[in-house]
């Protein structure tokens, strides 16, 4: 008998394992919550998918039992029914009141996300970042600290961080699974909104959650990802304060490197800015900052971030992100100038 | 009989289909053309899950991917399902109120023709320069950027289908309001035809804002205008809602006629009245009227304010509730019944849990703060594809196995159309069940390839591999469909032996007049209470006499052809071609020349006499 628990309690955790492996991964799976909004979220989901699951389990006892009691058995006709007023009432409340149940904390979260009143008070010490969206690349401004970076947010954690989302050309929509749903970057007008990220379970997702483009924008539209470096408010400030600090080109250190800061000043920076500065207008950042590139996880938003991918990229962008609109805007390079090139952006660093 | 029996060259069958006016016929071209484009949009559909099966694939390039996906939409909802749906609407509403055809058959011909045409010009942007690429939705800022003629295709290939379609919206509300058999009152319709009827007036309101939208856009990429260029002071957010002031109505013009397939069939394999058949048509008018009032659900993330997403999101889930009524009464209609178990019937049976899933994922939907999460995944991706495929698709190979007899007067064979229902069902979850959660773990929508590493690839390679079942099940059907007419034998008026309405009391084909005499309605389920009485048919409600009949006519397919021809004008006319405008003004002549002719010429139809009636009747009226 005993031994009989044993093995219940076994095969429990087994289908619990399974659940849990089910659930995607934890810096991309809505599934694997990593913040207040993702949390909120995450209950609804929980509480809608309960109620759906009683209604699908009440329709399958009825069908189940259609199927084995009432197949035709012999040529006679069935009494003719026309309906029945009491079942017709019950099945008419009873789905009334499930969905009253889901809409009370629908619409009391719909407010609560919407809510960005904290910006607009006085004093505000909240993080405002500016989401730019690009055909596939992202510009995120930090208004307060006066710097700019692409490609990679820079969030503190466990502190609620506001975005104002525009697109500077076609609509995209800005989405980080884990921590939060998406809101639209629309062409007309601002749309705001907050997140949170949760310091804990940050740190099970390596502090690096991954963002998605989820509005249709063109060819690459699949590629549009970024990167989103979530660490303490200490941290955070040290990062700013850090980026803050750059207020000329870093320079490059050894030969090589100063060659390729060189080519980059003659080819590259004319669309690309390496100092992190945010005196020009959004529309006038027509390419990903690059000011601590060195930092950064991934090229392009998808390659792994090294030189040999560095290169790759700069030498035929077009194969790794279709529809871009870097291809073509510079010269060819030779493999010593590519060299040159990765040497100097691997360097461009900001913190050790 | 004579139509049918007299052997004909194929000269003429075709050119008899190029003129029919007859409903029955019509049905039978929105059901060749639409399979065709079902055919289509299949093929596109296999392209997708081939080129998603593994992570980076490049079995089509992004640009590619990105017009197959559109294409695959596009065709799915405007070439396949609602042809097919019309297909249904057309073979048997007139028949279902006793009616010889319907109000208007030359308008019902021109709904069709203009139908073809706007799917073979969208379909010809494959060989001219490019597919459009903006998603079927074709999202304004997306659409004017898109590049070459693809989105001009889409505007003026979707503008001359409309047409067509709300044209034969009207015709169906006329025909069901003017044309009942005497007796035939509106709650006595079958369900069927009121779902026509509902879908119909659906159709009347919901195109109108299509055409809208795509004049607008239309004038933005050929004529200059800027109502959705954002740098003039145009607003691409207008075009999101009239695309969905229409869209969402249209999801239940493609699912009501779906509800009324399946409305007929659990009645007829149960053998017992459709259970409270008043709640049903009360359900089914709400839910058309509810239809649009939800139309923002599809826009919780664009930022239009908690206020707007409360509402909508709350209104959304109120069509839950009639939904919700319908599903019960179905399972009740067979509560007590004697089910037999054929192969509409399998479809039906399938359709009840594989619908349901697909609703209680829409209740999810609806809830507007978890939707940020669904919204634009793969997660809507499998909730449509279970509301659209578990309901619209079932009912259309449902509906083809129930009404093949009755238009074409032999049966499908009954094993291998059970072979088609355990393939299609068995790949149809397997590719739609594991989406839900490829959208949960943050797979986004209308992606072209996706990285490994983010735990996407095994669930994937799952659902590539339902698509292929699904694929051999249409390869089964297009068999069956082959064996059965070459085998060629007739049945009955009643070949599955427990109809219930008026159109299993006449032959199958029905001759090309329909009633003989018009039959007099005693209630619901017509035909079903003559036979419970012990008559063999319809008590006529009219002596036998002269019936007036329309004649056929090419003018439907020429005012057609005109459009067609002039879209092609008006777009190549961007390039500043010189023989464009003078095609586009050839174009139009050929259809107002057209439109002249049928104004001027006199028109009066003819009358088959009273005696040729009874000839009918002597030779035996079986084909």
């Amino acid at each position: 008998m005993k031994r009989l628990a044993k093995w219940r309690l076994i095969s429990l955790f087994a289908v619990l394992a399974l659940v849990l492996s089910g659930c995607g991964e934890p810096f991309l799976s809505t599934l694997k919550p990593a913040g207040e909004v993702a949390d909120m979220q995450y209950d609804l989901m929980k509480l809608s998918t309960l109620i759906m699951v009683g209604v699908i389990v009440i329709v399958v006892i009825i069908f189940v039992l259609i199927l084995v009691r009432f197949r035709r058995k012999d040529d006679k006709i069935p009494k003719q029914v026309e309906g029945s007023h009491k079942l017709e009432i019950i099945w008419t409340v009873v789905p009334i009141l499930l969905l009253l149940i889901l809409a009370v904390p629908t619409v009391s979260a719909t407010f609560k996300l919407a809510d960005v009143s904290a910006v607009d008070k006085k004093n505000s010490k909240a993080i405002v970042i500016n989401v730019r969206s690009h055909l596939y690349w992202w510009d995120f401004e930090y208004p307060g600290q006066k710097i700019v970076t692409g490609q990679e947010l820079v969030v503190p954690t466990n502190e609620k961080v506001y975005f104002n989302l525009k697109s500077l050309d076609v609509k995209h929509s800005f989405w980080i699974p884990a921590v939060g749903g998406k809101l639209d970057t629309n062409t007309e007008n601002i749309n705001k909104f907050w997140l949170e990220f949760d310091d804990k379970r940050a740190n099970d997702a390596g502090n690096l959650f991954y963002g998605k483009c989820a509005e249709l924008c063109g060819p690459s539209h699949a590629l549009m990802d970024f990167k989103v470096k979530a660490i303490s408010r200490d941290k955070f400030d040290s990062w700013v304060t850090a980026m803050q600090g750059v207020k000329d080109p870093i320079k490059a250190e050894g030969a090589v490197a100063a060659q390729g800061q060189e080519i980059f000043n003659k080819s590259c920076i004319g669309c690309h800015a390496v100092t992190p500065a945010n005196n020009m207008p959004d529309s006038a950042r027509i390419a990903p900052n690059l000011t601590n590139f060195g930092d950064r996880a991934r090229i392009a938003g998808i390659l792994d971030h090294d030189k040999k991918n560095l290169k790759k990229w700069i030498s035929n962008p077009e194969t790794y992100k279709p529809g871009n609109l870097m291809t073509g805007k510079y010269p060819k390079m030779t493999d010593e100038q590519l060299d040159a090139l990765a040497e100097y952006l691997m360097g461009l660093k900001v913190q050790e | 009989m004579s139509t049918y029996s007299q052997k004909k060259g194929f000269g003429a069958t075709l050119w008899d289909f190029l003129t029919t006016v007859d409903h029955k016929k019509i049905a039978i071209l929105y059901l060749i053309a639409g399979g065709f484009f079902f055919l289509v949009g299949g093929l596109e559909a296999i392209f997708i899950r081939i080129q998603l099966a593994v992570p980076n694939n490049d079995f089509v390039s992004a640009g590619l991917f990105n017009e197959i996906i559109t294409m695959h939409g596009t065709t799915m909802i405007f070439l396949a399902a609602m042809p097919l749906v019309f297909a249904f609407m057309n073979a048997v509403m007139p028949l279902q109120i006793g009616a010889r055809d319907v109000a208007f058959p030359f308008v019902n011909a021109l709904g069709f023709w203009l139908f073809f045409f706007g799917g073979v010009f969208l379909n010809l942007s494959w060989f001219l320069g490019g597919a459009p690429d903006a998603g079927w939705t074709s999202y304004a800022s997306l659409a004017i950027a898109s590049k070459g003629h693809g989105v001009d295709f889409y505007l003026l290939g979707l503008q001359i289908s409309g047409i067509g379609t709300l044209i034969g919206g009207i015709n169906f509300l006329v025909t069901i309001i003017n044309m009942r058999a005497p007796g035939m009152t509106y709650m006595r319709m079958p369900l069927f035809t009121w779902t026509t009827f509902v879908t119909s007036a659906l159709i009347l309101f919901a195109f109108p804002p299509l055409t809208v939208g795509l004049v607008l856009m239309m004038f933005d990429r050929l004529f200059g205008a800027n109502f959705f260029e954002v740098s003039m002071g145009g607003n691409t957010v207008i075009w999101e809602h009239l695309f969905w002031i229409f869209g969402h109505p249209e999801v239940y013009i493609l699912i009501l006629p779906a509800f009324g397939i399946f409305s007929e069939i659990f009645p007829i394999f149960s053998r017992k009245r459709l259970f409270g058949y008043s709640s049903m048509v009360f359900a089914t008018v709400l839910i058309g009227f509810l239809g649009f009032m939800v139309w923002a659900h599809h826009m919780f993330t664009t930022g239009l304010g908690p206020v707007a997403n409360a509402i909508f999101a709350v209104a959304t889930m109120a069509i839950g509730v009639p939904t919700g009524i319908k599903i019960f009464n179905w399972l009740l209609t067979m509560w007590g019944g004697s089910v037999k178990f054929t192969t509409p019937m399998h479809w039906a049976l399938a359709f009840i849990p594989s619908f349901l899933a697909g609703g209680v994922t829409g209740v999810m939907l609806a809830s507007a703060a978890a939707d940020y999460q669904y919204h634009d995944t793969y997660f809507v991706v499998a909730h449509f594809h279970y509301v659209i495929v578990g309901g619209v698709v079932f009912a259309v190979f449902a509906g083809t196995h129930l009404y093949w007899p009755k238009m074409f007067g032999t049966m499908l064979n009954e094993v291998l159309g059970k072979i088609t229902f355990w393939l299609f069902f068995i790949g149809f979850h397997l590719t739609f069940f594991i989406q839900h959660f490829l959208g949960l773990w943050g797979m986004p929508r209308r992606v072209f390839t996706y990285l490994p590493g983010q735990g996407l690839s095994a669930s994937n390679m799952v659902s590539s591999v339902g698509a292929a079942f699904m694929g051999v099940a249409v390869i089964v059907m297009l068999l069956n469909i082959i064996i059965t007419s070459v085998k060629n034998v007739k049945v009955g008026n009643d070949p599955w032996g427990d109809g219930r309405t008026l159109e299993w009391s006449i032959p199958s084909p029905p001759p090309f007049y329909n009633f003989k005499q018009l039959p007099l309605v005693r209630g619901l389920d017509a035909y079903w209470l003559e036979k419970m009485d012990g008559k063999k048919g319809m008590t006529p409600a009219e002596p036998l006499g002269d019936i007036h009949m329309p004649n056929s006519s090419f003018l439907p397919f020429m005012m057609s052809l005109g459009l067609f021809i002039a879209a092609f004008g008006a777009m190549y006319h961007v390039d500043k071609e010189p023989w464009a405008l003078p095609l586009m003004i050839f174009g139009l002549l050929v259809t107002f020349g057209s439109m002249f002719m049928r104004s001027v010429k006199d028109d009066h139809g003819f009358h088959i006499h009273k005696e040729d009636l009874i000839d009918d009747d002597e030779k035996g009226v079986k084909a």
